[in-house]
């Protein structure tokens, strides 16, 4: 530019440049004492190499474990794969030596138990969070945190058990009639689809006396809650910790323009951890579809497409498998890991997604 | 209260609004009444956060929704269910709570009241259902924890009638022991090197291990069980401890790594330098500095996968079966784990069989709880935070250091003396950086 706009000081400069750079027109000093370029490089000792080589074989070591898991399930699961084509997601029920299986009851009903999951646990995951992190007095914090991160490490076993002998016989469905919340959704919100409740193919009065409690039992709601209880920890944690980053300056900024707490924490800490919160539930939504045990405790599976989330008996991808590996041939466990296969690319996106959020709203929290 | 405007310089700030505070107030009546001068009583402000017309509305909406939710129950409505009366009672308090801040706030007030009654009581309630469930599991699972048999015996005489009195979990102990241990003895050394090459190394590569460690975090438990049961059952054709360690240890390698590659990026970048800049080689300064700094770190990123492992049911049932016998043998047969056991007690039929599956899983509720308390002891500094024990020994290392020093020091200067300059040349280090024969030494050159 500068060039081209003057025209002549540039070759002017040049060739003294010339002359500077040129090691023959230098007149000052003799060749054997000419300045050579030090070679820079790294000359590992041998102890540094052999470390070097162990590390990346751990590293290299780690890979191959972590991608056989997941080639292995695509080669194996291809088998099933070739031979129910694209009926495999269309068809719900699971008869592999029949040649008739497929995963549409199962994705169904892990997505809504996910889903019902995630409805529960979001709200309370964001109310622990924003208490902890606004509201909780200094010295309680520490405690608080300590025993959300105790309640992420409950095994699912214990939660079952919960589910099991505690929430369902004793607080959502109790007696013959089914007294509870489940009821009382199916009585008066009966006329949303999701809500409604049939039997033998005909919709029940929910209302009426005679209606046995046990249809209301083993549902997709009951699973979701005990899975909610599971995940809401999980979620809690990653928000609370975006929360915490919200910088100082802006909440200070908020209070001194006379913000109240609650106006600060909707201009200042939402917007901050507005990722950790996508984040943070989508975190516990791929844990949610992953559950294994307490969802095939509570449970009872049944190998069609049932939409109606009070209503007994619902399936899952991972209680499929919990209830089927045992019986059959090498074909029947293909389709199981076809099976397998499906619910890893779900969570596995689901993952994508969340540590995306999540790293983006680590990186995005600083103050300028 | 009225306002007094009075030209009091200590009830200046002439707002409309009733006073606030104790000494503007009694400044206020002072004026009013006229008959002494202006002399301001001090009286202490309250500096506390709340006030008592904060705390009453809480109260009174309290009291009032859970009576009103207890009417509605028990006289109006046709509900049951004690969580329908908890959410019912909940939602009455935010609303009358509203109605009662509404009455001398401002709708932002209001708003601001409305947001912290929420976010309080939803807190409340994660903590009502975790004190809940683990109180549940431990109440009805109390009745066999008395029984010392519970915790020597395994089931292999007990038959399915038989009282608390006989059989017990000592298989499930030693079967939880042996595969965690064998699960743990390939994680650590595995997982915390791919750690120490996760933060060590740059580059595309890494980058690649990283993100697949980060995905393999998301691998659902019961997939791990199912390529362990159709890679190392069905190959071994029998169920086996081996094969539900290897199941956990897949599922706890991407824990671990993840857990511990966050810990040892923390470890600050100027103690890494020094080393390097004293002439440390790569291993040492990894082995010397960066791990015994994320010490700590590290140790609660193990102790939380152990948990993690201990706890997970689905791999163990697909991997290593159930069985009533205690198995010593990884190799061979089926050996179960605590919290398959509580799963398969609880299914079957007798409440003999129920309340021992409830003990199980509390003495599994107490494992995971000392694994917990453990690692918070651990983890509970950053890096290089060190606690009263470590930096007592840290201080006698360095007073035994200085000793040592000095100690040859004196042996040196005695050599010279006693050598007078005819010895063999002394290589040892001084501080000019000439021994006497006028070669210089380094640091590197000294002999250990």
């Amino acid at each position: 530019m500068i060039a081209s706009r003057s025209g002549g000081p540039a070759t002017v400069q040049h060739v003294p440049t010339q002359q500077l750079l040129d090691p023959g027109v230098d007149p000052s000093g003799p060749d054997d004492l000419q300045d050579s370029p030090r070679r820079l490089g790294t000359r590992s000792s041998t102890p540094d190499a052999v470390f070097r080589g162990v590390i990346y074989t751990a590293g290299i070591l780690v890979l191959v474990i972590m991608l056989m898991v997941g080639l292995f399930l695509a080669i194996r699961a291809t088998e099933a794969l070739r031979v129910a084509g694209f009926s495999f997601l269309t068809t719900s029920a699971w008869d592999p030596d029949g040649g008739n299986f497929g995963i549409a009851a199962v994705l169904i009903g892990t997505v809504l138990i996910g889903l019902t999951a995630i409805s529960f646990a979001l709200p309370l995951a964001l109310g622990t969070a924003l208490y902890i992190s606004e509201y909780a007095p200094a010295g309680l914090r520490r405690t608080l945190i300590n025993l959300i991160d105790l309640m992420a490490a409950v095994p699912s076993v214990v939660y079952g058990l919960w589910g099991l002998f505690l929430l369902q016989p004793e607080l959502l469905v109790r007696g013959v009639n089914g007294d509870g919340i489940p009821r009382f959704l199916a009585t008066y919100f009966g006329w949303i689809p999701i809500f409604q409740v049939t039997l033998d193919g005909q919709p029940v009065d929910a209302g009426s006396p005679t209606t046995p409690g046990s249809v209301y039992a083993s549902s997709t709601f009951i699973a979701g809650i005990v899975v909610a209880l599971m995940v809401a920890p999980i979620a809690c944690s990653i928000m609370r910790e975006s929360f915490s980053q919200a910088p100082l300056g802006e909440r200070e900024g908020a209070f001194a323009l006379g913000s109240t707490r609650w106006g600060m924490i909707r201009t200042v800490v939402l917007p901050f951890g507005a990722g950790g919160i996508i984040g943070g539930t989508m975190l516990g939504l791929g844990r949610a579809l992953g559950e294994t045990i307490a969802v095939f405790m509570v449970i009872s599976v049944v190998l069609a497409v049932q939409p109606r989330i009070l209503q007994s008996g619902t399936s899952s991808v991972s209680s499929l498998i919990a209830l089927r590996y045992g019986e059959g041939s090498p074909f029947a466990i293909s389709a199981l890991m076809a099976a397998g296969l499906a619910l890893f690319i779900m969570t596995l996106v689901v993952n994508f997604v969340a540590s995306g959020f999540i790293a983006r709203s680590r990186s995005g929290a600083v103050s300028e | 209260m009225t306002t007094v405007l009075t030209p009091v310089p200590a009830a200046a700030p002439a707002k409309t609004a009733p006073a606030r505070t104790g000494t503007a107030a009694s400044a206020v009546v002072v004026a009013a009444t006229g008959v002494q001068p202006i002399e301001p009583v001090e009286v202490r402000r309250s500096l506390r956060a709340t006030r008592s017309r904060d705390v009453l509305p809480v109260v009174c909406a309290a009291v009032a929704a859970l009576s009103l939710a207890g009417l509605v129950y028990f006289a109006l409505a046709p509900f049951t269910g004690v969580i329908g009366y908890v959410l019912l009672s909940f939602g009455l308090f935010v609303l009358l709570y509203a109605v009662l801040v509404s009455v001398d706030g401002t709708p932002i007030m209001v708003k601001d009241r409305l947001a912290a009654v929420v976010a309080h009581g939803l807190a409340f309630l994660m903590l009502l259902a975790l004190v809940v469930v683990i109180g549940f599991v431990v109440l009805r699972g109390r009745s066999v924890l008395l029984y010392a048999n519970f915790y020597v015996e395994d089931m292999s005489v007990t038959g399915p009638l038989e009282p608390l009195s006989s059989g017990g979990i000592w298989h499930g102990i030693v079967g939880t022991l042996i595969i965690i241990t064998i699960s743990l003895a390939a994680t650590i050394p595995l997982g915390i090197t791919c750690a120490v090459f996760l933060s060590e190394t740059r580059g595309a590569f890494t980058r690649f291990v990283r993100t697949i460690v980060e995905a393999m975090t998301a691998l659902p438990s019961i997939i791990a069980g199912l390529f362990i049961y159709a890679l190392i059952t069905l190959g071994l054709g029998q169920l086996s401890g081996f094969a539900a360690s290897m199941a956990i240890g897949i599922m706890m390698l991407p824990i671990i790594i993840r857990a511990a590659d966050v810990v040892l990026r923390l470890v600050s970048g100027s103690l890494k330098e020094a080393a390097v800049a004293l002439g440390a080689p790569r291993w040492r300064v990894v082995w010397h500095v960066v791990l015994p700094t994320a010490r700590s770190g590290v140790m609660t990123a193990v102790i939380l996968g152990t948990a993690r492992g201990i706890g997970e049911t689905s791999p163990v049932l697909l991997t290593s079966g159930f069985t009533l016998a205690t198995n010593y043998n990884p190799f061979s047969g089926p050996m179960v784990s605590l919290p398959l056991m509580a799963f398969d007690f609880t299914k079957a039929p007798g409440e003999s069989f129920v309340s021992r599956g409830f003990g199980t899983a509390t003495i599994l509720l107490l494992l995971v709880l000392v694994l917990f308390v453990l690692a918070r002891i651990l983890g509970g500094r950053g890096p290089g935070d060190l606690s009263r024990g470590q930096q007592r020994r840290r201080a006698k290392a360095s007073v035994d250091d200085l000793a040592r020093f000095e100690k040859r020091a004196a042996a040196a200067r005695t050599d010279r003396s006693s050598a007078d300059g005819s010895g063999p040349p002394d290589h040892r280090y001084d501080p000019a950086g000439h021994s006497s024969d006028g070669y210089t030494t380094t640091f590197e050159e000294h002999p250990r």
